[in-house]
């Protein structure tokens, strides 16, 4: 546990937040998120191409000698929060944190493709997987051909590449396979704006990206910076529903008064912001403790997956029933952060899931040692 | 001297000197703190002539640590809380410089204990409300009324006081502020014996109490806005420093936990994990806001951390009453004792679930601090004030 990892954001960070933010305010707008829900995606292109090439992100974490930007945890998590803010429907967590995590083990050309952003790449798990074993292998004929079945996979429909765990004698080995290649149905999904696909693969070609020995650590350090850095959009979902819902009561009147001046919503908003404020702060050091490579990124990883998920479902949940009955409806966006909040809370481990990994890593086992 | 690097030098040579003069091993505690005092090394951010010589705030801790090293004596830190974190500010901010030189050299040297005569039975969280009387009797005035909830007020030689100079004017504005001498045979000091079984607090009776005006901070009429510099820095000195993972009740319980492995329950783990990471999470959200203040005053912020170690503490020293079943069921000592300070080290998980009660109230309660937040970090409106514009007098009581 290091005092010294910044909770805050270096000038750096601050330019990279206002670069994002104002890509996002500009070509984001919620009425536009809202046609995900119409299956239709073209916000998703409008704005991955711009997030690729203008801020040149999707290489963020890809070190430069690799073709990526070179940039650390911390600041894919400033993306990530502002991406959170938005809801945005881009494959960042997917593609530039996860799949671009898994690859780096490996020696491949995609990584540099990943990198400019001229190639997406998804991990073909669960989104709801916390562990390697929650991954389903797919199985290889002697052809080498690949076979299986993998649901509710993240980032499958953005992607132009799937990366696959595949069982062999050596071991698990990562495979590329062109989303071309595989049978990808869209599911209708709680979160529309992270639209998931059950992935069917019937004997398709696929190249070894991550080799037999390095497979199964590079998936689970996959998973693991996702969780972390999903923190980050969670705390950043918060900070859109307090923000938003402060700004509403500010204006709302009923009984002759601004509805923001009655003390028991008051406090609720309080207790929120409290909350909020632990968030950014979890959410920040998990990141700056796996950017610094501090021993202590277990923990505070295990310890941002669990306080940020509750936490980003508490604010989505209290925004809709301080908006009352505006709230409930279609057009007012509050809801694409509910359904996105319950989502993440599931995504990548549960917090009780992180909560279980915690007891460990901390030595509160449950029982006699 | 703009260079720090000389102005810590200069520190350095200050301290070195003065240990030369008076060894701390063969020198009595008071002669030690004054010679400290007169040497500019006690706050070293006050102005000279009491007892600083006008440096940075942050090269306090350089100096206690030279002075510490040294085995210099302390200046009695504990029992003086009130006197060196609420009263000295004050005292700095509003005192004219014969007060000053009056009060603050002994409050440093540890000779003076000081207390806080603020709450009232009838006002708590509306300080503004007391009625404590100070009627102008010549050069004197004369004080009555009774005040609660005062730390180490059986052990004080003077107070901190606000009482109403003038009921004809509104609650804030007909408010004064004091120095008493808490020796005055008018002040009766009863201890108050609390939910735990000791009294750390008291009740205190003020009756015809003569304080001359020469002892008045500020303005006639100006005692809000002192008694908000003295809350202020209570503030400061509450939520301020950092603590180590896993301190304090959240220490307690872990440690319990871990010796009786006998009494887990799966729903039991989980509670506790969750409690560790809310715990965490308020410890950091607390080193995120030191970072954001560094050098400048905390703000309203310093609320949200006040009202999450509350509700932890409490939701903490509840479970581990829980935890310990037949155990929970037994208490360690109902016998009234006077204790200097809250011990929750020392004591029993029955007397942490008691006291951790007091955590949402003292210091300013929970629905004050929602409030706070709400009105000075959110920017809602303000509740409804009935008070405001009614002379102290007029108001329902």
């Amino acid at each position: 546990m290091s005092e010294d990892i910044l909770l805050l954001d270096t000038d750096v960070e601050t330019a990279l937040r206002a670069a994002v933010r104002s890509l996002l305010t500009e070509r984001c707008d919620p009425a536009a998120v809202l046609t995900a829900y119409a299956g239709d995606r073209s916000l998703t292109r409008a704005l991955w191409k711009p997030i690729t090439t203008e801020l040149g992100l999707a290489g963020l974490l890809i070190p430069e000698n690799r073709g990526g930007a070179g940039g650390s945890a911390r600041e894919a998590a400033v993306v990530l929060e502002e991406l959170g803010r938005y809801a945005a429907p881009v494959p960042f967590l997917t593609s530039s944190v996860i799949a671009a995590t898994v690859l780096l083990a490996g020696d491949s050309e995609l990584i540099g493709q990943l990198a400019t952003g001229e190639c997406t790449a998804a991990l073909l798990a669960p989104f709801s997987a916390a562990t390697v074993e929650q991954i389903p292998t797919l199985t290889k004929d002697a052809d080498g051909r690949l076979s299986g079945r993998v649901t509710s996979v993240a980032g499958a429909l953005e992607s132009d590449v799937l990366l696959a765990a595949v069982q062999t004698p050596a071991g698990t080995e990562v495979h590329a396979l062109a989303t071309a290649a595989v049978t990808a149905e869209p599911v209708v999904s709680l979160d529309m704006t992270r639209p998931l696909a059950d992935i069917t693969v019937d004997s398709a070609p696929g190249r070894v990206v991550v080799e037999a020995g390095a497979g199964l650590p590079a998936l689970r350090v996959g998973l693991a910076i996702g969780a972390a850095l999903l923190a980050s959009e969670q705390a950043g979902i918060a900070a859109w529903c307090l923000d938003t819902t402060v700004a509403y009561l500010k204006v709302r009147r009923q009984f002759g008064r601004v509805v923001g001046g009655f003390q028991a919503l008051k406090h609720r908003l309080a207790d929120l912001y409290v909350e909020l404020e632990s968030a950014r702060a979890t959410a920040r050091y998990a990141a700056g403790a796996i950017a610094a490579g501090d021993p202590d990124a277990a923990v505070a990883t295990a310890v941002a997956a669990a306080y940020c998920g509750d936490i980003a479902v508490h604010a989505a949940e209290e925004a809709v029933q301080l908006h009352g009955g505006i709230g409930m409806t279609w057009e007012y966006p509050v809801h694409l952060y509910l359904k996105r909040a319950k989502a993440d809370q599931i995504g990548l481990g549960s917090p009780a899931y992180h909560r279980s990994v915690l007891a460990g890593l901390i030595d509160l086992p449950l029982g006699r040692k | 001297m703009t260079n720090p690097e000389a102005v810590r030098e200069d520190l350095r040579g200050r301290v070195a000197a003065l240990l030369a003069e008076h060894d701390p091993a063969a020198t009595d505690p008071v002669t030690f703190h004054r010679a400290r005092f007169d040497a500019g090394l006690a706050w070293v951010y006050y102005p000279q002539g009491v007892g600083g010589l006008g440096v940075d705030r942050e090269l306090q801790p350089f100096v206690d640590a030279l002075f510490e090293q040294a085995g210099a004596p302390g200046n009695n830190p504990e029992l003086n809380g009130i006197g060196l974190g609420m009263a000295a500010p004050t005292i700095l901010a509003y005192g004219t410089p014969e007060q000053r030189l009056r009060y603050l050299r002994p409050l440093w040297a540890g000779e003076e204990i000081w207390c806080q005569l603020f709450s009232e039975p009838g006002a708590g969280s509306d300080l503004a409300a007391v009625s404590t009387r100070a009627v102008r009797d010549g050069d004197d005035w004369i004080v009555n009324g009774q005040k609660v909830w005062t730390s180490v007020a059986h052990k004080a030689q003077r107070a901190i006081l606000v009482a109403r100079t003038d009921p004809n004017r509104s609650k804030h504005a007909g408010l004064s502020y004091f120095v008493c001498d808490m020796t005055d045979p008018g002040v009766d000091v009863r201890p108050l014996r609390q939910i735990t079984g000791e009294a750390e607090f008291n009740e205190v009776f003020l009756t015809d109490v003569r304080i001359p005006d020469a002892n008045r901070l500020g303005q006639e009429g100006e005692g809000w806005r002192v008694a908000n510099t003295t809350l202020n820095n209570e503030r400061v000195s509450i939520g301020g420093r950092p603590v180590p993972r896993e301190s304090g009740l959240l220490g307690a319980v872990t440690r319990t936990w871990r010796n009786n492995a006998d009494k887990h329950t799966p729903e039991l783990h989980d509670r506790l994990l969750r409690l560790w990471v809310d715990a965490e999470a308020a410890r950091l959200a607390g080193t995120r806001l030191r970072q954001r203040v560094a050098g400048g005053q905390p703000g309203p912020e310093t609320s949200a951390l006040k009202l999450s170690f509350a509700r932890i503490n409490q939701q903490l020293s509840g479970f581990e009453v829980e935890l310990l079943g037949e155990e929970g069921l037994r208490y360690d000592d109902w016998t009234m004792v006077r204790p200097d300070r809250v011990d929750f080290a020392g004591r029993e998980a029955g007397y942490r679930y008691l006291r951790a009660k007091g955590n949402s109230i003292e210091g300013g309660t929970s629905e004050i601090m929602r409030n706070i937040v709400a009105e000075r970090v959110l920017g809602l409106p303000s509740e409804a004030r009935g008070d405001k514009d009614i002379a102290w007098k007029d108001l329902i009581r």
